[in-house]
């Protein structure tokens, strides 16, 4: 699934960050990397959502959203 | 000692640095910009127990690599002999992120000393940082610091002297659990970053050929890192044949493991991490609500737009009446000074008039700007990007043009240096770009004047309708620009949302003061300019010095301008005229029409009456009258505009482009407007 399909307060581990490389560095840079952690805070909108990364929140645009790919994580 | 030691303080953005280096150095501040580059450098003095100290404030950024402006000018200058000592800034609240880049500059190998900056943020949070083994595991001092309440700020300058000189990193204490090194060498007791064995392998055979090649080089380590993640720098400025070692980026993987270190710093110095449920999260539920989030935006800036014109124009009612006496003491005195009627008319009707009128702006603009610097500091500018994005991002535009766009419908000016909020350089360009097509106040006297003189009853409706065609021509312009290059630049909204916070008196000032110092420097230089280049044109003919403005060059210009401008119904030379003396500004259309006519107090029931019938007489009728609003809608902004999107764009060609491109659709929606006019 992608970023843009994930729910309000349910966390994900990132699978890919399909997106041009500029992009891609800077979501890096901000440690949204593969394999990390994000959690989808207010994505009710149709375009852009909110989500928190390594302790940031952040908005990020509908075409960012779409282009990476998560699964979710269990919450215990 | 050293004389002077260079300090470069770096950070994350809105990690609270430009406060910290605010509070060491006041206000007085050399801004300039960096060799090259349209990225601010900032330089400040401070004097600590009889030691002075050079601050540099370089910009805030996330990551050293080499991708961004700011991130190598950055680099640059940290690698350079510019900087001593690096002063990070931490954003305490925001351990996990901002350490990131603190991993990169220990790296790097010169003194750093941490400033841990929001710690009440985390002690109103109910957490604690363990401040003992946070330079335990990283091996550089950190200081806590509060740049809001100015505490710590002694003991952060104590650690830079001390640690400048002394900067051997001591022997790191780390436990790395569950982690054993097949590893030849045990870098944990030398480096705080240490990666798994495969990388680290890696690096010491790179770290040999270096050596060999260029035994020069001060920090290696570093540079065998940054050729592992093939950085485009280091790997263009020190080759090296490293086929078999380096077989791929090994970027990512550094990236990650830095962060997993980072997990393993947190988890051992951060206590009470999970604390309450956190009080941004709940005011985000509400100000970034699907539903209620535009309104709420609209209307806080209803609410700074109301102060900004009713505060500002009581202020600027005082200002002017100022002006009058200003102007009245000064023509009496030139008077009986018996200085020539030339050059009285020069400072009274050219620079007091021109650079004054400029000046009773500056109530709407210190008010404008205090609401804007109260918005930003909390945190919320961020937020309305966010609220903003899926209607900008139809018109091409980024969530935060927004902003700029409803400040033109108060002044051009402040709007177009609102437009630096933009991250893009092609955003930036198509905000500044249509920003004046938002009807700003000075013009509205313009419209009042002639709807009322020409449409009656109907005028408050024609009045409006000159906002709708201002937003109409707006929106389409930015449309059809993005239509032009959209296809390779897509907008794509990422923008960091800080913690809300309590508005710094401090930082509020300094903000609003930077704007007003920019903005009375212009009055003084640019504006002052024109303001005798109007004079003159209005004032010399061939014949020299005239009384009579019909006989000057403006009039002769205006004259030769006619077949121009007749298909736009505006074919008269008084018009003309009028229209170029309002470059200067907007409202000068409507005094420079009495002059021109000789008509005085326009502005009453007796003098729009003769004015109409003046007009009437030369054939300037309802539709002529609609087609010149139209025209003062659209063409160039004043001169205060026209030098900001200057030194904004920092380029003459774009500054020309746009009054060009202004110009022309001006003159185009006219003869439109008119011709259709005409058919009624």
């Amino acid at each position: 699934m992608t970023l843009k399909q994930g729910k309000n307060h349910l966390t994900y581990r990132v699978e890919s960050i399909n997106i041009e490389l500029q992009l891609e560095r800077r979501l890096e840079a901000l440690g949204l990397t593969e394999g990390s952690l994000i959690t989808v805070l207010n994505n009710d909108k149709k375009g852009s959502l909110t989500a928190k990364f390594r302790g940031a929140r952040f908005a990020l645009g509908r075409r960012i959203a779409d282009r990476i790919t998560v699964t979710e994580v269990q919450q215990s | 000692m050293k004389e002077t030691i260079n300090v470069g303080f770096i950070g994350n953005p809105n990690c609270g640095k430009t406060t910290l280096f605010n509070a060491f150095t006041g206000a007085n501040l050399k801004v300039a910009n960096w060799p090259g580059v349209t990225v601010e450098k900032k330089e400040g003095k401070a004097v600590f127990e009889g030691q002075d100290f050079k601050l540099i404030d370089l910009p805030g950024i996330y990551s050293l690599s080499s991708y961004t402006m700011e991130e190598t000018v950055s680099r640059e200058c940290i690698m350079s002999d510019e900087v001593d000592i690096i002063v990070d800034v931490i954003d305490a609240s925001c351990l996990e992120r901002n350490l990131y880049l603190t991993l990169q500059l220990i790296e790097l190998g010169k003194p750093v000393v941490l400033a841990l900056n929001m710690m009440d943020i985390v002690e109103e949070r109910g957490m604690e940082i363990d401040l003992h083994r946070l330079p335990e595991m990283l091996g550089v001092p950190a200081i806590p610091v509060s740049a809001r309440k100015k505490t710590g700020l002694s003991i952060l300058m104590h650690a830079v002297a001390h640690h400048s000189q002394y900067a051997k990193q001591g022997p790191f204490i780390h436990h790395h659990t569950g982690k054993s090194s097949l590893h030849k060498h045990n870098h944990h007791e030398e480096f705080a970053m240490v990666y798994e064995d495969y990388i680290e392998d890696k690096i010491d055979v790179i770290m040999g050929k270096l050596a060999e090649k260029y035994p020069d080089i001060p920090n290696q380590r570093w540079h065998a890192i940054k050729l592992l993640e093939i950085d485009k720098q280091v790997t263009e400025n020190h080759p090296l044949d490293l086929q078999d070692i380096v077989d791929r980026s090994y970027e990512k993987d550094i990236i990650n493991q830095k962060y997993d270190f980072i997990e393993e710093v947190i988890d051992e110095i951060l206590v009470n991490k999970s604390a309450k449920e956190e009080s941004t999260d709940k005011i985000d539920g509400l100000l970034t609500h699907r539903w209620f989030g535009l309104p709420i935006f609209l209307g806080i800036m209803a609410l700074v737009f109301f102060l900004t014109f009713t505060i500002g124009d009581w202020l600027k009612g005082y200002f002017e009446i100022a002006l009058e006496q200003i102007s009245g003491l000064a023509s009496g005195g030139l008077t009986a000074l018996r200085v020539s009627p030339m050059l009285r008319s020069l400072i009274v009707d050219g620079i007091i008039s021109g650079v004054g009128g400029i000046l009773t702006f500056l109530p709407n603009i210190f008010i404008l700007f205090l609401a804007l610097a109260l918005l930003e500091d909390s945190g919320y500018m961020a937020r309305v990007a966010f609220v903003m994005d899926d209607i900008m991002s139809r018109l091409g535009l980024s969530g935060r043009a927004f902003l700029p766009l409803l400040i033109g419908f108060g002044c051009s000016v402040p709007a177009i240096m609102a437009s630096r909020a933009l991250e893009h350089p092609k955003d930036r360009f198509k905000t500044i770009l249509v920003t004046p097509f938002m009807s700003c106040s000075a013009r509205l006297p313009i419209y009042v004047l002639f709807s009322s003189m020409f449409f009656g009853k109907y005028a408050m409706i024609v009045c409006y309708s000159m906002y709708l065609l201002g937003i109409a021509v707006a929106i389409t312009t930015a449309y059809i620009l993005s239509k032009i290059d959209g296809s390779k630049a897509k907008h794509a909204l990422l923008i960091e949302l800080p913690e809300y916070k309590s508005p710094n008196a401090r930082t509020i000032f300094i903000y609003v003061w930077e704007k007003i110092k920019d903005y009375l420097t212009k009055a003084g230089t640019v504006i002052f300019v024109a303001s005798v280049i109007m004079w003159a044109l209005l004032n010399f003919g061939p014949g020299g010095y005239v009384t009579d403005i019909s006989q000057s060059f403006g009039s002769l210009a205006g004259k030769a301008l006619v077949p121009l401008f007749r298909p736009a119904g505006l074919g008269y030379w008084q018009i003309i005229v009028a229209l170029i003396a309002g470059i200067a500004a907007k409202e000068v259309v409507v005094s420079s029409c009495s002059v021109l006519f000789g008509i005085r107090n326009i502005t009453t029931a007796g003098g729009m009456n003769a004015m109409v019938a003046t007009l009437g007489s030369i054939g300037f009728g309802a539709a002529n009258a609609y087609a010149l609003m139209v025209f003062c809608l659209l063409y160039v902004p004043c001169t205060a505009a026209i030098a900001t999107i200057h030194r904004e764009l920092k380029s003459w060609k774009q500054t020309i482009g746009i009054l060009f491109f202004q110009i022309l659709t001006a003159w185009g929606m006219s003869v439109i407007v008119y011709q259709i006019g005409l058919l009624f």
